[in-house]
């Protein structure tokens, strides 16, 4: 038994000695790396280790977390502890227990890069110059860049229950993005480019700048849309944000408790037949990848929304438990400080067969979204009811025409879904809304609010 | 006085403090700190009725900083042995490779942290629970078309210690609770969704009454459900106090913060002494207000809370500095160092930010406005801080017809850019009060305090979903 092993193991025991009658314990190390630089000079440099451990225990139905920095021995007891001291503080819930061993896992190949730890800090800090170089010569009026950022890391994970579920798994991820600044017509203009991969050999400089540079010029000039409804097109950043909304709505633990706009809704229409979803916690090209999620049980490829009728939605063991369904390994959770809780891993939206420029000229007329601000504000998730704020450009003829500001667009998430009239074929991921793969979307008509 | 105070002594000896900063300056630097800091919440939740979620959480850990030329070099561990500590700083002295720098001798400055009256953690956990059972129990009983209650309590504790080559040694003890509401109402298949908070830099105490916030949450959600579609178009916009606050937070305040003004990535740059809202517009971060959600005796850095005034009669006077932002500008920081934990670098934020209280009576704002909205509360914003652009989710609206309050409407959204909307604040009201939020920035998220008054903007962009 290696070392993350042993710890977790005690951690259970402890918790059981504790009182609890079944327990959970998660381990996680990690290594992160981050260069920020601007002007061409570096900014910041960090470097950061760090680990800790989260105890889930159950006593008679009643479920409790604690989670800390301290894995020395005592302060693992203590931990485990004050999660049977949680568990007795809440309420009885007849769903509630942990996962039971169901088949085994398999060891998931992709998920790390050796280049993380095989690039020095000069070489990686060279990237981050290269994609604010990038951007600077992209066009003579981006006339700086707020800041360009690299971020390496890679972690070690270790999970076990007192039922016989274990899982463990190492990733690495890495990703660069810049702000790019333009000069406008009587302001500043920015642009965000980014990158995302295993590794920093997987990243393209050049084309993050270029980015960038790109959508902070694009938007020099721009002005108010007329109030209206209209074709929409969605470019993949902004897709995959109500990608991860809609996510969210798939939840079953949202579903269960009547907080979803897709609640009851299984065998429905639901969208446009170009939108097919599924969620692939073992695609390796998206962040959320892993052999097991957050409970230990294994990931899956999961269709939620094919041939426009809802499939299925999205569990963990509580809700699949609740639901009468099986866990799908989607128990997420945000490292050793959170419990688990049902979320959706990697989403994926299908490639159509239409270029973004078809789209756009499928569209005829209307208006072409490159970015929504405001979505933890301006959506209702329990009715999918939104209104967010836009920018982008007009269409006109088939064509992008003038850039647009200061508009929003407003429509509620299902009836959205329903005016997808064709999905775009270049996906890409985006680390908006989750870890979501998407390529742009043609939406047949929508609110725009403008002038 | 040997400690900066009790509490956060056991963090960092004078000792240790001078070891660890002795070694981060091994290789060169012009500055070294180090941040220790020890962390534990309880965090429960209500749902369905049914108490869940409890999760209760202890970390401490460390961050060393060494600034050379422009580069900040940052290492940041978990745990605070000295062995740690000193991993830390050798981590982020490792690109240096200058000569050996000296830090001053260590002079321990004494803190006031914010009295707490009830230790939060003194307080049993069943007494939480049925605090949380209280709140659901208040908003279910507010109608019959309230389905859900969900309410969530936070305690947090975060005792710091700093200390830094230029020989500063001092600490805070700082404790936070914050309960929070949303309610669910239904009527046949309109669903509507309503929520209050109340948080402080206090202690068990402030909770006394707080089971009236889910009366409000529940409030909210059954009016939206009478609610029509927002209008669409540029109007003139009364906005409520308290959290209507975030509206200058988010169209003004992220653009003083120093680091975006110094990067020309504010509409704020450049503009310091001038006119940009009318003389009756007077703003103010202040990190000292007793109890306030945002509230510190000192700074993620150890410089003591001010209370800055940013805007004076209409005119600029101030920028919010950290210490690195202050040093550039050849100012004084104006102890807006702030970071979410160890794992972070400080970087400027805000604290408690408000515009003071004018002289309008808010009943008069609204009777002058022939058509326009009443945005009472916000379920959040976002702004560019360079381009200005801002956009707000309105969880609470009315229409304003012939200088009257009618009907609510649901959808709302403000949207407009950052100096036209602070120009346009034509009115400022007379009543006065603050609200706790969080804000994110970087990736770091901090506990912020915003109010106001009743503020009247003569026109900005309402986006609804009429069409």
């Amino acid at each position: 038994m290696n070392d993350e092993a042993a710890l977790v193991t005690r951690a259970i025991e402890d918790a059981i000695g504790a009182g609890a009658a079944d327990a959970e314990a998660y381990l996680s190390e990690e290594t992160t790396r981050e260069v920020r630089v601007h002007d061409g000079e570096v900014e910041s440099l960090t470097a950061a280790t760090g680990r800790g451990v989260g105890v889930r225990a159950w006593i008679d139905g009643r479920v409790g977390y604690a989670f800390g920095t301290d894995i020395s021995r005592e302060g693992v007891a203590a931990i485990a502890r004050r999660a049977a001291a949680s568990a007795r503080v809440a309420d009885e819930d007849e769903y509630a227990g942990p996962p039971q061993p169901g088949e085994p896992f398999h060891p998931l190949e992709g998920l790390s890069d050796p280049s993380v730890g095989e690039w020095s800090t000069e070489r990686v800090t060279e990237l981050a110059l290269a994609v604010e170089r990038e951007a600077l010569a992209a066009d003579s009026r981006v006339v700086g860049v707020e800041q360009a950022v690299y971020v390496d890391g890679a972690d070690r994970v270790a999970i076990a229950a007192s039922t016989g579920v274990s899982g463990e798994f190492e990733a690495s991820s890495c990703y660069a993005y810049l702000q790019a600044l333009a000069e406008g017509e009587g302001g500043r203009e920015t642009g965000l480019g980014f990158g995302l991969a295993r590794g920093p050999a997987g990243l393209d400089p050049a084309a993050i700048g270029r980015e960038g540079a790109e959508r902070a010029t694009a938007m020099i000039g721009a002005g108010k849309p007329a109030s209206r409804s209209c074709p929409v097109v969605l470019d993949p950043t902004v897709a995959a944000s109500f990608t991860g909304l809609l996510g969210g709505a798939l939840g079953a633990d949202a579903v269960q408790r009547g907080r979803s706009p897709l609640a009851d809704r299984v065998g429905e229409e639901v969208a446009g037949e170009a939108f097919v979803l599924h969620d692939d916690g073992l695609d390796t090209g998206g962040f959320a990848a892993s052999p097991v999620d957050g409970e230990g049980v294994p990931r899956r490829r999961t269709a939620l929304i094919e041939g426009g009728r809802l499939l299925g939605y999205l569990h963990d063991t509580y809700t699949a438990r609740r639901g009468s369904a099986e866990s799908t390994g989607n128990a997420g959770r945000r490292g050793y400080r959170s419990q688990p809780s049902v979320s959706a891993s990697n989403l994926i939206v299908a490639p159509g067969r239409l270029r973004l420029s078809e789209l756009i000229a499928e569209a005829g007329e209307g208006v072409f979204v490159t970015d929504v601000a405001g979505l933890h504000s301006g959506v209702n998730p329990v009715t999918g009811v939104f209104s967010v704020g836009a920018s982008g450009r007009a269409i006109r003829d088939g064509a992008p025409a003038e850039p647009l500001r200061e508009f929003t667009i407003a429509s509620d998430l299902v009836s959205m879904l329903r005016s997808v009239r064709a999905a775009g074929s270049e996906a890409r991921w985006v680390p908006f809304g989750g870890s979501v793969s998407t390529p742009g979307l043609l939406i047949g008509e929508m609110a725009v609010s403008g002038t | 006085m040997a400690s900066p105070s009790d509490s956060t002594a056991e963090l960092l000896t004078p000792d240790v403090a001078q070891r660890v900063l002795a070694r981060a300056l091994a290789s060169g630097g012009d500055f070294a700190e180090v941040f220790a800091e020890r962390r534990s919440g309880l965090t429960m939740a209500i749902d369905e009725s049914r108490i869940e979620s409890v999760q209760s959480g202890a970390e401490e850990g460390a961050g060393v900083r060494v600034l050379s030329g422009g580069t900040t070099y940052f290492a940041h561990v978990d745990g605070l042995d000295p062995g740690d500590l000193e991993r830390a700083a050798a981590e982020a002295a490792a690109a240096l490779s200058g000569g050996r720098a000296e830090p001053r001798e260590l002079r321990a400055v004494a803190t006031t942290p914010q009295p707490i009256e009830q230790r939060p953690e003194d307080v049993p956990a069943e007494r939480k629970a049925e605090l949380l059972r209280e709140l659901d129990e208040t908003g279910r009983g507010v109608a019959g078309e309230i389905e859900q209650l969900l309410a969530s309590y936070v305690e947090a504790r975060r005792r710091v210690a700093v200390a830094n080559s230029a020989g500063l040694l001092t600490g805070d003890d700082r404790t936070r609770v914050r309960v929070g509401a949303q309610a669910v109402a239904r009527r046949a298949d309109r669903v509507e969704t309503g929520a209050e908070t109340l948080g402080g830099h206090r202690g068990f105490e402030l909770l006394e009454d707080a089971a009236e916030i889910a009366e409000s949450a529940a409030g909210k959600a059954l009016k939206l459900l009478d609610a029509r579609p927002a209008p669409t178009g540029s109007m003139p916009v009364v906005v409520g106090g308290g959290f209507g606050g975030v509206l200058f937070h988010e169209m003004t305040g992220h653009g003083l913060e120093a680091d975006h003004v110094q990067k020309g990535a504010s509409v704020y740059a450049g503009k310091l002494g001038e006119r940009i809202a009318k003389p009756l517009l007077t703003a103010y971060d202040d990190g000292r207000l007793p109890g306030e959600w945002g509230t510190d005796a000192i700074d993620d850095e150890g410089t003591p809370t001010q209370k800055t005034m940013v805007i004076e009669e209409g005119r600029l006077t101030s920028y919010l500095y950290d210490r690195l932002r202050a040093e550039r500008d050849s100012v004084e920081s104006t102890g807006n160092g702030r970071r979410e934990s160890f794992r972070h670098l400080p970087i400027p934020r805000m604290t408690n930010t408000y515009i003071a209280p004018g002289d309008a009576e808010p009943e008069a704002m609204i009777a002058e406005v022939e058509k326009g909205f009443y945005a009472v509360s916000f379920a959040g914003g976002q702004v560019d801080p360079a381009t200005g652009d801002f956009v707000f989710g309105v969880s609470e609206g009315y229409l304003i017809e012939g200088g009257k309050v009618t009907a609510p409407c649901r959808g709302a959204t403000l949207i407009g850019n950052c100096l036209d909307a602070l120009a346009a604040i034509d009115a400022v009201g007379d009543d006065f009060w603050m609200k706790s939020g969080i804000c994110g920035k970087g990736g770091q998220s901090v506990p912020v305090g915003t109010g106001q008054g009743h503020v009247r903007i003569a026109a900005m962009t309402v986006g609804g979903t009429q069409t």
